[in-house]
């Protein structure tokens, strides 16, 4: 049988995640675009980090920042009286870390790909930096943001490494889809590890497929 | 009015400074990594200069003395990038009105289609257009702003050759209605020859020399301007005083000059010079019909070889003296055609004193 809680669970943190880090990726993919500073590499490498990491390593790190006695872990318990690890919040949190070069990668390629001569005449043609960003390189980059979002939903709906590290398997809380089928397999149900499974192929083929039938017709549109 | 001076010690090198009124065209000519396009994106605000001043309409744009450096949306250029940077994701009006003061003034777009003949082809994406077209858009989008100055970077680069002749018909019939300096940077001189009213001379970054096409391209000031600007027939001698008559000494041959030349010698026999003479104006003496001017600078030559495009011939000439440098010469085809020149001939031409352009070491 399904676990409809734990599905809930994992669309309701793949769309916290895609909300958040919609801003977060773009303000800092447009820093790397268009910024030379020192210790550029490091920041990117930085940010790509999680992708080469393991997820067990990233989860361990993560939850030990989060232990009460850290400064991240402290600061969250005196501001909401309440504990990051095993919490909504901690896997929400460790979301956005792990999900992060999945957002920032593709948006960052698409800004790059913009040719200087555009926001140039942007420029030229009277419009503020605000204003050439929005008219000109948000509509431009916009299949780099629908890509990085579309990926960091399916990336943290299926993540079960660090989840499993930092939510642990509370039910309606931290127990995801990813984890509610690993409990299947263990207790060998294994009609509900395949239904579930495939309800996760579904998602992960749907928005994939959506993605490339959008990326292809915009750039068809611009001739890309 | 717009008043350019600007010097920079580092990359790229500048060290230019030229004027150009209203209603003018100016061309920066000037091989390729000169430093020409970096001078038009100075002028936009788009690069800055170490030091220096950029005035329109006696307003400053740039003062590096007074710190004064307004952003390129305070300036109101227009400007036509090589590649005609269209936004791909507007349509041709939407592309025209993100340029407007009235965004939504739809007048005035319309009238700026008209004036490029773009009428009718508002909707189009900038990729469903011709390279002439988008050019085109590109010139109306870069005067909706009502520019101060208009600045053409390489604007007929991107086109083929057949397009271009169309498009510097179409650009120099627009120029007459339009009232701002307008600044043409390009590499190719008959381009640039053929368009401006003024040529400006650029090389590493410093302006070499401001003339008229015709001055400039015939009357280089210095050896190397006139292998900047591809002047065909450049030979080095001597300028002689004889008897208070100046004479211009060639290898084995004594040319005469028509100026007075004492100032220049000051007080010396002879100065080492470079010369040239417009292949134009060297005069065959025809065999049927003997024209004026035979008795001046008269030399017999054997032809090397012979070239005709679109009605001149050019011909490249080997003077029967121990003099081994070849000159050219450009005749018209039917004058080639009616005196029956062929390679190896020998013709005997004049090299019109007043056409001899003297340049000092």
């Amino acid at each position: 049988m399904m676990d409809w809680q734990a599905l809930v669970i994992s669309l309701k943190l793949a769309s916290f995640t895609c909300l958040a880090l919609l801003p977060i990726g773009l303000v800092i993919a447009y820093v790397l675009a268009r910024s030379q500073f020192f210790g550029r590499g490091f920041c990117e490498a930085l940010i790509t980090l999680p992708l080469v990491l393991p997820p067990t390593v990233l989860g361990y790190f993560l939850l030990v920042s989060m232990d009460q006695n850290s400064f991240l872990g402290d600061s969250f318990v005196s501001l909401t009286g309440q504990h990051l690890a095993f919490s909504f919040m901690g896997l929400w949190f460790a979301s956005l870390i792990y999900s992060l070069p999945f957002a920032v990668q593709p948006m960052l390629r698409s800004l790059e790909q913009i040719q200087p001569e555009l926001r140039e005449m942007a420029w030229c043609s009277g419009l503020s930096k605000w204003k050439t960003f929005l008219k000109i390189e948000l509509p431009l980059a916009w299949p780099g943001i629908v890509t990085a979002m579309v990926l960091t939903f399916s990336h943290t709906l299926g993540e079960f490494g660090v989840v499993l590290m930092i939510g642990g398997n509370i039910a309606g809380e931290t127990r995801t889809l990813s984890i509610a089928i690993y409990d299947s397999v263990l207790a060998f149900e294994h009609e509900q590890a395949q239904m579930m499974s495939l309800t996760l192929l579904a998602i992960a083929l749907v928005t994939i497929t959506i993605v490339y039938t959008f990326n292809r017709r915009h750039r068809h549109l611009l001739r890309l | 009015m717009l008043e350019v001076t600007l010097s920079d010690p580092g990359q790229p090198t500048l060290n230019v400074e030229f004027t150009c009124s209203s209603g003018q065209l100016l061309a920066l000519v000037g091989p390729s990594g000169a430093g020409k396009s970096t001078v038009l994106r100075c002028i936009a605000g788009l690069h800055e200069a170490a030091q220096g001043q950029i005035r329109s309409n006696n307003r400053d744009w740039f003062n590096s003395d007074n710190k004064v450096n307004l952003t390129p949306q305070h300036r109101r250029v227009g400007f036509v990038f090589q590649n005609y940077a269209l936004f791909p994701h507007l349509t041709v009006s939407e592309n025209i009105q993100l340029a407007q003061t009235d965004k939504t003034d739809v007048i005035v777009t319309t009238d700026l289609l008209s004036r490029v003949r773009l009428t009718g082809l508002d909707n189009r994406y900038p990729h469903e257009l011709s390279g002439g077209q988008q050019q085109r858009v590109a010139i109306a989008r870069a005067l909706a702003r009502n520019p101060d100055v208009l600045l053409l970077d390489e604007p007929f680069s991107a086109v083929d050759k057949v397009t271009r002749r169309k498009l510097y018909l179409e650009l120099n019939s627009l120029r007459r209605q339009l009232d701002m300096p307008i600044i043409l940077v390009t590499h190719d001189l008959d381009e640039a020859a053929m368009l401006a009213d003024t040529l400006v001379v650029i090389h590493h970054g410093k302006t070499l020399q401001q003339g008229e096409p015709e001055q400039l391209l015939h009357k280089p000031n210095t050896a190397d301007i006139a292998k900047l600007v591809d002047v065909r027939n450049l030979f080095t001698g001597r300028l002689i005083n004889k008897n208070n008559s100046f004479k211009l000494e060639w290898n084995n041959i004594e040319l005469d000059l028509e100026q007075d030349y004492s100032s220049e010698l000051n007080g010396q026999s002879s100065l080492p010079v470079s010369w040239t003479i417009s292949p134009a104006k060297v005069i065959l003496h025809q065999r049927v019909k003997p024209s004026r001017g035979e008795q001046e600078n008269p030399v017999q030559a054997s032809i090397i070889e012979m070239l005709t495009l679109r009605g001149v011939t050019t011909i490249l000439l080997k003077l029967s003296t121990d003099n081994h440098e070849l000159i050219q010469m450009d005749i018209s085809e039917h004058v080639a055609t009616r005196n029956q020149l062929a390679v190896d001939n020998m013709i005997s031409v004049s090299l019109l004193s007043s056409a001899i352009h003297l340049i000092y070491n």
